[in-house]
């Protein structure tokens, strides 16, 4: 025996009572898990946006189009390095329901602007920029789909009409986009902007957003306060932001994601402070005499005190660690069937680290005034016999 | 019986202070207790039984006063000294056992063990003798629930005396038990005093438990007003 057996049975010996604070425990890390890879997977494009990245997108609203001329003006502008543009083209594959990111590019200077993001061997830009129907698909959505390179692929939109009343786009699957880390997300399709443009019958020579680098992240904001001074007074003034800004104002249309989820995971553990901390104090409080005894034949007050701590924070661990197991499982068995609309779900690292951390403090605070009154005990008021 | 003193009272007081009033306990108590010794102590409630075995113990400190063990002063000691001076010397007897329900009778003798620097297989060893010595080898493996009072009280004494302590201080060790549990109980404590040289000190209300101790003291009101002599 020592003293982890010792916190073990003392833990388990009203076996229904551990049973309903583990399950609780092991509900709150489950859903501290999947809603953390939520979180993760919402803001990773924070993360992966350059800092010489910028955005420029139309000031009343970044759905709202800009003239196409403005791809040329901001051209010109001292210190921009690449420019591009990309429109929207709200995606689906075969049935509505399985909406799919597409953009219509400019091939030639899009591919350029994140290859920090995406892999194309030379032959394969080559090919984007010559094919005019061709497009790019992401490693990951040409696995979903079973697409390779020279399919014919029909894309439909949910919001653009062809000349000939159609809604469909044939596409030729050129090459499929690797991804340069594993963090990003390849669920997309890019296809060129020309055919697009000609085909479709409403926002002719408009598009939906211009990226740019500049020469060196200090001169951003000289560089987006040239551009936004330059189409002032115009009927499309512009907004620009850098690319990390311009994510988190998109997921921002959503609502302030990590506040909900903060309140659900907040709510939720501070439920589980709250029963966890009351049990142990009563069941401290049950054992006052046996900890006199302890104390009788020597136990010193530290050894106590760990004593009773170790079996709140193994408590916690018995209930969290399974419950980030089954985070782990489930967002697995989640990731593909919602990568469309939260691409690269998974509990990453910072996400175990954050959940180990609060499992220990979770542990300390709920054990700790139980510990504390149970070192302080006095062994004659314990054995009730002063 | 030996009559090298194990532990002096020297002027010991004790008062306690309950709702602003100051009770005394004992007041300028001396008292010498010899190394294998067994002495009862016996007295009715509220005679300082109780306060006295707990000063003996290390479990209380006196007002003020002396206590020496072996030589050793004892009442000036702090908390975590007075710990570790309980684990090494006394070993406790209580009237309701006050074993660990999810231990079994092997792991509640155990316990003391956890305290020293003894691996595991020298702990199982101390404990195989413990549990022999009380004639329990074969109830190790049960847990307090499945033993009788007189078998919790035996697996009680194995737990004091496996860390081989040189006192044992049994509070009322029979008051739980019928009359032949508690002959079999106070035969062990003797068995500890004669063959081991254990020296015991027993408080009791039964004068028959009483007479297996080689001295009766009677305490009244914090005073010892009559010593005799065992049969």
């Amino acid at each position: 025996m020592n003293d982890l057996s010792l916190i073990r049975k003392n833990l388990f010996r009203k076996r229904m009572r551990a049973a309903l604070m583990i399950v609780s425990i092991f509900f709150a890390f489950a859903i501290f898990g999947v809603l953390g890879a939520f979180l993760r997977a919402f803001y990773a494009g924070q993360d992966l946006a350059q800092a010489d990245r910028l955005v420029v997108v139309n000031k009343i609203n970044f759905t709202q189009p800009l003239p196409i001329s403005y791809f040329n003006r901001i051209r010109n502008i001292e210190g921009v390095r690449q420019v591009s543009h990309a429109n929207w083209f709200g995606g689906y594959y075969q049935d509505p329901k399985n909406f799919t990111v597409v953009y219509a590019v400019e091939p030639q200077t899009y591919v350029d602007i994140i290859q920090d993001l995406i892999e194309l061997t030379p032959e394969e830009k080559k090919a984007f920029i010559s094919e005019r129907t061709g497009a790019v698909v992401g490693e990951a959505l040409a696995r979903k789909w079973g697409w390779k390179v020279g399919d014919r692929v029909p894309m439909g939109s949910n919001i653009y009409t062809q000349r000939n009343g159609s809604q469909t786009w044939d596409m030729t699957i050129v090459a499929i986009a690797r991804p340069t880390s594993p963090r990003v997300d390849t669920n997309f399709m890019m296809f060129q902007y020309a055919y697009f443009n000609e085909t479709r019958t409403f926002d002719k020579d408009t598009i939906g957003w211009i990226l740019l680098t500049t020469t060196s992240p200090g001169i951003n904001d000289r560089v987006s306060k040239t551009i936004d001074a330059m189409f002032a007074n115009s009927p499309y003034e512009t907004s620009t932001d850098t690319e990390k800004a311009f994510n988190k104002a998109f997921i921002a249309q959503l609502g302030n994601i990590a506040l909900i989820v903060g309140l659900v995971v907040g709510a939720a553990f501070v439920t589980i402070l709250m029963v966890v901390g009351n049990t142990m104090a009563m069941s401290i409080r049950e054992r006052t005499r046996e900890i006199g005894v302890l104390k009788t034949l020597g136990f010193p007050r530290g050894r106590i005190l760990k004593l009773v701590l170790g079996e709140s924070v193994l408590l916690t661990l018995l209930g969290g660690l399974p419950g980030m197991a089954v985070a782990f499982l489930a967002t697995l068995a989640l990731r593909d069937s919602i990568s469309q609309f939260v691409p690269g779900l998974a509990v990453t690292a910072d996400i175990y680290i954050a959940a180990l951390i609060l499992m220990l403090a979770l542990g300390i605070v709920t054990g700790i005034i139980p510990a504390v009154n149970a070192m302080r005990l006095r062994i004659a008021s314990a054995l009730g016999r002063a | 019986m030996a009559t090298k003193a194990l532990i002096e009272l020297v002027d010991v007081s004790k008062r306690f202070t309950k709702a602003r009033e100051t009770i005394t306990i004992f007041d300028h108590l001396s008292m010498t207790i010899a190394e294998g010794d067994f002495i009862a102590i016996m007295g009715p409630s509220g005679s300082g039984k109780t306060t006295l075995l707990n000063l003996l113990g290390g479990i209380d400190t006196p007002t003020s006063g002396e206590i020496r063990f072996a030589g050793q002063r004892i009442d000036g000691l702090n908390e975590a000294e007075l710990a570790r001076w309980r684990a090494a010397n006394v070993g406790f007897v209580f009237q309701f056992y006050n074993l660990m329900p999810m231990l079994t009778a092997q792991q509640n003798v155990e316990l003391p063990l956890l305290l020293t620097k003894l691996n595991s297989g020298q702990r199982r060893q101390h404990v195989e003798t413990a549990l022999k010595i009380v004639n329990l080898a074969d109830r190790a493996k049960h847990y307090p629930r499945e033993m009788s009072g007189g078998q919790q009280q035996r697996v009680a004494i194995a737990r004091a005396v496996v860390s081989d302590p040189k006192l044992l201080l049994c509070d009322e060790p029979t008051g739980d038990l019928d009359r032949a549990m508690a002959d079999e109980i106070l035969s062990i404590l003797q068995l500890l005093n004669k063959e081991l040289g254990k020296t015991v000190i027993m408080v009791t209300h039964d004068p028959e438990a009483a007479k297996y101790a080689r001295r009766i003291l009677h305490l009244d009101k914090g005073r010892f007003i009559e010593r005799e002599l065992a049969a």
